[in-house]
């Protein structure tokens, strides 16, 4: 495998299959991206590429700005008040803040899995069908439910209570039912919070198994606090941390990116190998 | 068994802790709860003293009126020379001015509580829903008069062609009791609405939903149960509001009518009407005022009734 993300154009898929291949253009450009709540800034001077059909993580230590980046990939920070994003975020090279651009019609590309397991209090059926109405995609429903239920490796255990309340489920089914939500639309991204943090470890391995699969056909980034479950999962992996400046604020800042493998074993920022190597928590 | 051996071991666990209870705040723990208990004993003795006191006075008035004729009769005139006792006609008139302040108050006052929680600014919120809560402290006297003086005259004029007969309309007497509502039914179920999660607000929205669809087939459905109580409320406090139907909607036709735009009693109206200082204990009249207050009673016991059953029926678990 190549190294380096800023050759991707020389790539060739291995094995000659190339439906999924890594060569498209980057689904975000984020040049030199910051967030802030009010006069907070929480997160400054992003630069990065995140590549299309692959697992990319998001690691550092809590109040970072992880999810608040993660959060501006879909303009749910737009439900913020007080949350502004500067700076340039491109989804497929079209600017993702643009005046024209409706966040209604980004997040119905860009799909996201919360931290804690959220379905609605409606049945497992009107969960998965619920973002399907909504983007009024046409065609038998029943399919398009048992599709994305079979894609979250959950059709097996509910198939037959279909009309059971969603928190019928145990806490990772509920979570495999989020992400089956996500995908019912067919989105091209889905983003996800930390999905594993409230799972038990036999719950966690499922839904990480879930996303080796899922990345064939979407572009994943993900939100973890688990080394290992970025190491495990992710090709590319982005390491942020908390600096402090002359005033005193606490500002986020994206150390280094790179190949997962890379980060992890040689790392050429002295704060990133600290982290690795749980100097620093 | 289990449990004292689990007792024993976590009390081992904790060798500094006294097991014997210490003896004063024993007692004070046991004086607390008689007096939490007495309170509580309280209402219930209110409400069985409310009960007993139309209990007899009821049963007086079945010795004398049929109960048959006093529910099916469609003539109401007690006072009259030639008596009669059919309930009908108030009651009607109780209906008409409920299912017309429910038909003001709830569209208004949903669509204000999902204004409030799901699209106003906080800055907003901040400054409209005490404003709110003032409204609903207004008194119904002044809301009578408004009603009668200013409601009825201002819709005779803007709609010539109804029966305005009287100066008087049990409809617009409806309208203003659903003003007086909408403060109630929008306040109770914004609060339903605020309290459903944040997480399924989020969840939703992260699926590309628009803030309607998220307002409808997310938070309203949540909040069901709250709305439903909201709306109970609100329908209690139509039954039971007496002022202004006393001032807009006159003492009404002795005859079962149906007439929104015209003079009609409701039952609170004919009691508070007639449960004066003139009124002689002993007479039919004077047991009459019980035995409407006791149908009232039932009337809001059995929609209490029927509003619980709904809300268990549509709530929606969120844990
Ligand atoms: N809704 C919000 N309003 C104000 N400040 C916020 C909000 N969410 C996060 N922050 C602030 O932004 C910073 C980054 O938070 P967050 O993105 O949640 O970090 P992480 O996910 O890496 O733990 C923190 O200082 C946090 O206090
Ligand atoms: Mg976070």
């Amino acid at each position: 495998m190549p190294d380096n993300g800023e050759h991707v154009a020389e790539r060739t898929a291995p094995g000659g299959v190339d439906t999924a291949s890594p060569e498209e253009t980057p689904v975000f450009s984020l040049r030199d991206v910051s967030v802030s709540y009010g006069d907070h800034l929480a997160l400054a001077g992003v630069n990065m590429d995140v590549n299309a059909r692959e697992v990319t993580a998001f690691i550092g230590p809590s109040g970072c700005g992880k999810s608040t980046l993660l959060r501006s990939l879909n303009r749910m920070n737009d439900l913020i008040t007080g949350a502004r994003v500067r700076g340039e975020l491109l989804y497929k090279g079209a600017d993702l803040y643009a005046p024209s651009v409706d966040a209604v019609q980004v997040r119905k590309r860009i799909g996201m899995v919360f931290q804690k397991p959220n379905p609605f209090p409606k049945s497992i059926y009107d969960n998965v069908a619920f973002g399907p109405r909504t983007v009024g995609m046409k065609g038998d429903m029943d399919g398009i439910v048992e599709k994305a239920l079979r894609g979250a490796a959950l059709w097996d255990e509910v198939s037959d209570r279909l009309r059971d309340n969603a928190y019928s489920l145990s806490g990772g089914q509920q979570q495999r039912l989020c992400i089956a939500r996500a995908i019912a639309v067919e989105p091209d991204v889905i983003l996800m919070d930390e999905p594993c943090s409230a799972l038990d470890p036999v719950s966690t391995v499922r839904v990480e198994d879930l996303m080796a699969e899922l990345k064939e056909r979407y572009s994943i980034v993900i939100v973890t606090h688990n080394m290992h479950q970025a190491a495990r999962v992710a090709e590319r992996t982005a390491f942020f941390s908390v600096q402090v400046d002359d005033a005193g604020n606490r500002i986020g800042r994206l150390i280094e990116a790179g190949e997962t493998g890379t980060i992890f074993t040689k790392p050429t920022d002295k704060r990133t190998e600290d982290y690795i190597s749980g100097r620093v928590g | 068994m289990a449990d004292s051996s689990m007792a024993a071991s976590t009390a081992g666990a904790n060798p500094r802790r006294p097991l014997a209870g210490a003896g004063t705040s024993h007692w004070g723990e046991k004086l607390i709860k008689v007096f939490l208990a007495l309170c509580a004993a309280f209402s219930v003795l209110v409400t069985t003293g409310i009960v007993l006191s139309l209990v007899f006075p009821t049963i007086s008035f079945f010795g004398q009126i049929p109960l048959a004729e006093f529910l099916l009769g469609t003539t109401w005139a007690p006072a009259f020379a030639q008596a009669s006792f059919g309930v009908l006609p108030i009651v009607v008139g109780t209906l008409i001015v409920v299912v017309t302040a429910l038909a003001v108050s709830v569209p208004i006052g949903l669509a204000s509580a999902i204004y409030l929680s799901e699209y106003a600014s906080s800055r907003v919120r901040k400054v409209v829903k005490p404003a709110l809560e003032v409204l609903e402290g207004i008194p119904t006297v002044a809301i009578g008069l408004f009603a009668f003086f200013f409601m009825r005259p201002l819709a005779e004029q803007l709609f010539p062609f109804f029966p305005w007969d009287t100066p008087f309309s049990i409809g617009i007497a409806g309208v203003a009791v659903g003003l007086l509502i909408v403060p109630l039914v929008a306040s109770v179920s914004e609060d339903a609405m605020r309290s459903v999660p944040a997480g399924l607000r989020e969840g939703a929205y992260a699926l590309g939903a628009s803030k309607m669809r998220v307002s409808m087939r997310v938070i309203f459905p949540a909040a069901i149960s709250g709305i439903i109580a909201a709306v109970v409320l609100g329908t209690s406090r139509a039954i039971g509001e007496t002022m202004v139907v006393l001032i807009a909607a006159g003492a009404g036709n002795p005859n079962l009518t149906f007439n929104w735009f015209g003079s009609a009693q409701t039952m609170t109206a004919y009691i508070g009407g007639t449960a004066t200082g003139d009124i002689s204990q002993g007479t039919v009249v004077y047991d009459t005022i019980f035995a409407v207050g006791a149908l009232l009673f039932s009337m809001t016991l059995v929609m209490n009734i029927i509003a619980t059953r709904l809300v268990r029926r549509f709530r929606e678990v969120y844990e």
